[in-house]
């Protein structure tokens, strides 16, 4: 722990500061601010109710007025922290406003009543997390079902995006046919075609197929991705051909070569392409919004579309419902990341 | 049974044509060495024979069943690979296994041919170690291994000792050596080391530019190297070559003349040489004594000295003749001592090999 401590605050200038020291702090808190702020605001936020959120100046933490049951009165009343006009200060709660001027009972003694101009008063705030975001859209606004449907796209469209994906890969990287380059050639030239080009026809295609409104609908245009070609095919390019050759002469198929050889050894780069693949599925939103009509087919994205509606949109909703969506991604990074450095193809070469 | 016949073997990658008709009967049990500098073909060769490649015209037999079309899996053959491709990702055990499991081999036989392989060849205490964590001599063996395991009809070894450090490369060299004793399996190797292939070899067949120069038993190779190129690529140090005139021809000889006030009358089939022709005389660095430079008579030249490696035993002598033919002389001893500037060889008469303007050899009688 003490040596964790140690590198970060090392300098480079020893026990002094060198402008380098400097410099790096600034670049790396101001890029912590600026990268991992919003991302705390969203959060926080996410527990503020609809008023907190609506306040002026915003707080960062979710806050409160405190509230308090006094005898007498059927709802619970707010706290306020008044200052009466010999200077004590007292904690009353307050029953009704009239204009300027607050009705206020000592929670103690809840027999007078007291008048106060509503500038005497300060209410007594604490942090609260209302959970009531999360929990609300989840029983009673179908959430749980966005939830499933996402992730049932997310996982059937990586698995197959990684399959697909990597067979063309093995067969561009490992076979010499007629027109291969051609081929690969052509599958990164669509790189250059962006979605909305493609919106309409893909949409007549996908009509006429009877996929309109179903979740295959949402995967099967999407799982077959050049990028991920391209990647795999260019780590595939690095295993040594020798190694095919040994399972060649090993008896092997070439279905068992792609299978017990090849797929192992492209396990970072399959990594890689499954981080990006959960990220893009998980994150869509314009391609299923298009296709799918019924509620009961939505993805997490498009419900969250629901939230925006024409005359009110509801924030506390959208922002817990926007953490919700953002969990899988953030666990996919933490446990896949390392496989992207790690790379073990060769170290049983030479 | 592994008698493998190659007939009429062609290869060529669109208009470059690395293999020229190689004919070629490799003997069941045979310790087959193909020998030559890189890019001689000599490792497109084992690829055809291996199946991994096809030859673009010819026939492959083994134990006289054409397998031309065969693939690799179904030849029955194991190759050991120069960079040992082996599994990164499996276990040594795994590793051993991968092939037999592919025939669909029980499992109490596959656990069985690894524990004999693995006893054979040292290998039973890294059995379940990745090949990341083994050192090269390991991993040359867990190659050796999978290929044994196969039980197969030839062995195909592709430079297999080229990644090793050198005093491993001898050791494990004699372990291959042992290895084909036992087993007397048809071993095909190839390498660019000839002293790898004087060392293994039953019969050596020396390439170069996709034709075989010479095929023989290695001492044959050594003793009557059928042309200029065999004569300078076996033996270590190579052949001193050195230009010669034919001065005349009688019916059992002919006398030459060479560099270095050299004469010398050699016994050799004189049917294809006329006085006047350009030839060349070989004489292997071993078989050069150093004379007095009073004495007289044929076989010995005048040479500068450029270099002397006294190494106590015998003497490496570095010389120029007539100014710019380079020659080297191993002698017996320490005859010459380090500071000499100039030496008087003499070359052994019955050691001198001669070629034609052609570079063919020229037969005794």
């Amino acid at each position: 722990m003490s040596r964790v401590f140690a590198f970060l605050i090392r300098r480079r200038g020893g026990s002094g500061w060198h402008w380098t020291d400097i410099v790096t702090w600034v670049w790396l808190v101001g890029g912590l601010v600026i990268m991992f702020g919003p991302v705390l605001w969203l959060v926080f936020s996410s527990f503020k109710t609809p008023a907190a959120l609506s306040e002026f100046p915003p707080t960062l933490l979710p806050m409160a007025t405190q509230t308090v049951v006094v005898e007498g009165y059927d709802k619970p009343l707010e706290l306020y922290r008044v200052t009466t006009e010999d200077g004590e200060e007292r904690r009353l709660a307050q029953v009704r406003r009239v204009g300027i001027v607050a009705q206020m009972v000592d929670p103690e003694d809840p027999g007078t009543l007291y008048k106060i101009n509503i500038n005497d008063r300060v209410p007594v705030r604490s942090v609260d997390f209302a959970t009531g975001n999360y929990v609300e859209p989840m029983e009673k606004n179908d959430f749980t079902l966005y939830l499933r449907n996402s992730v049932f796209v997310t996982v059937v469209a990586t698995i197959i995006t990684l399959l697909t994906n990597s067979m063309a890969a093995f067969a561009l990287s490992k076979y010499s046919f007629r027109g291969r380059d051609a081929v690969m050639l052509l599958i990164v030239a669509t790189l250059m075609v962006p979605l909305p080009v493609l919106l309409v026809p893909l949409y007549s295609v996908v009509s006429a197929v009877g996929l309109f409104d179903t979740l295959w609908g949402v995967i099967l245009p999407t799982v077959a991705t050049p990028t991920g070609v391209f990647l795999l095919r260019q780590y595939m390019l690095t295993i040594p051909d020798e190694l095919l050759d040994a399972a060649r002469m090993d008896h092997a198929s070439e279905w068992q070569i792609y299978w017990r050889i090849i797929l192992p050894l492209a396990a970072p780069a399959l990594a890689v392409l499954a981080i990006f693949s959960v990220v893009w599925r998980w994150n869509d939103f314009l391609w299923p919004l298009v296709v799918l009509s019924s509620k009961e087919n939505y993805t997490l994205q498009v419900g969250l579309n629901t939230y925006a509606g024409e005359l009110n949109v509801q924030w506390h909703f959208i922002l817990a419902m926007t953490v919700v969506t953002m969990i899988p991604v953030v666990l996919v990074f933490t446990f896949l990341q390392r496989y992207i450095t790690s790379g073990i193809a060769g170290s049983g070469l030479k | 049974m592994g008698r493998i016949t190659l007939t009429n073997i062609d290869r060529a990658y669109g208009k470059l044509k690395v293999l020229h008709d190689i004919n070629l009967n490799i003997e069941d049990g045979e310790f087959m060495v193909l020998v030559g500098p890189s890019g001689c073909g000599k490792s497109t060769l084992l690829r055809l024979i291996a199946g991994l490649d096809q030859p673009s015209a010819g026939r492959i037999e083994i134990d006289g069943a054409d397998v031309t079309p065969v693939t690799a899996a179904e030849r029955g053959l194991a190759m050991v690979f120069q960079s040992y491709a082996l599994y990164p990702h499996m276990t040594v055990r795994k590793n051993l296994a991968f092939g037999l499991e592919n025939q669909n081999m029980p499992k109490a036989e596959i656990e069985k041919r690894i524990g004999e392989a693995a006893r054979m060849l040292e290998i039973t205490d890294y059995l379940d170690r990745r090949p990341g964590q083994l050192s090269g001599g390991q991993k040359q063996r867990v190659a050796i291994g999978r290929a044994v395991v196969r039980n197969p009809t030839a062995f195909l070894l592709d430079e297999p000792l080229s990644n090793l450090d050198a005093e491993l490369r001898i050791s494990t060299r004699a372990e291959l050596a042992a290895l084909h004793g036992r087993l007397k399996t048809t071993m095909i190797y190839v390498t660019h080391d000839q002293v790898e292939a004087m060392t293994l070899a039953d019969r050596i067949v020396v390439m170069r530019a996709g034709r075989i120069e010479q095929l023989g038993r290695p001492l044959d190779l050594y003793n009557e190297p059928a042309n200029l190129f065999v004569a300078g690529f076996i033996g270590a140090p190579r052949m001193n070559l050195l230009p010669a005139k034919v001065t005349s021809v009688q019916g059992t000889g002919v006398t030459l003349e060479g560099p270095g006030g050299l004469v010398a009358t050699m016994a050799v089939d004189t049917a294809s040489l006329t006085a006047g022709d350009s030839v060349t005389v070989g004489i292997r660095p071993h078989d050069i004594a150093c004379i007095d430079d009073t004495a007289t008579g044929e076989d010995h030249l005048d040479a500068d000295v450029t270099l002397v490696e006294a190494l106590g035993p015998e003497t490496v002598v570095h010389a120029r003749i007539a100014g710019d033919q380079p020659m080297l002389a191993v002698l017996a001893g320490q005859p010459v001592a380090e500071e000499a500037r100039t030496v008087r060889f003499r070359l052994n008469h019955e050691k001198l090999h001669l070629f034609d303007a052609n570079g063919l050899r020229v037969p005794a009688t």
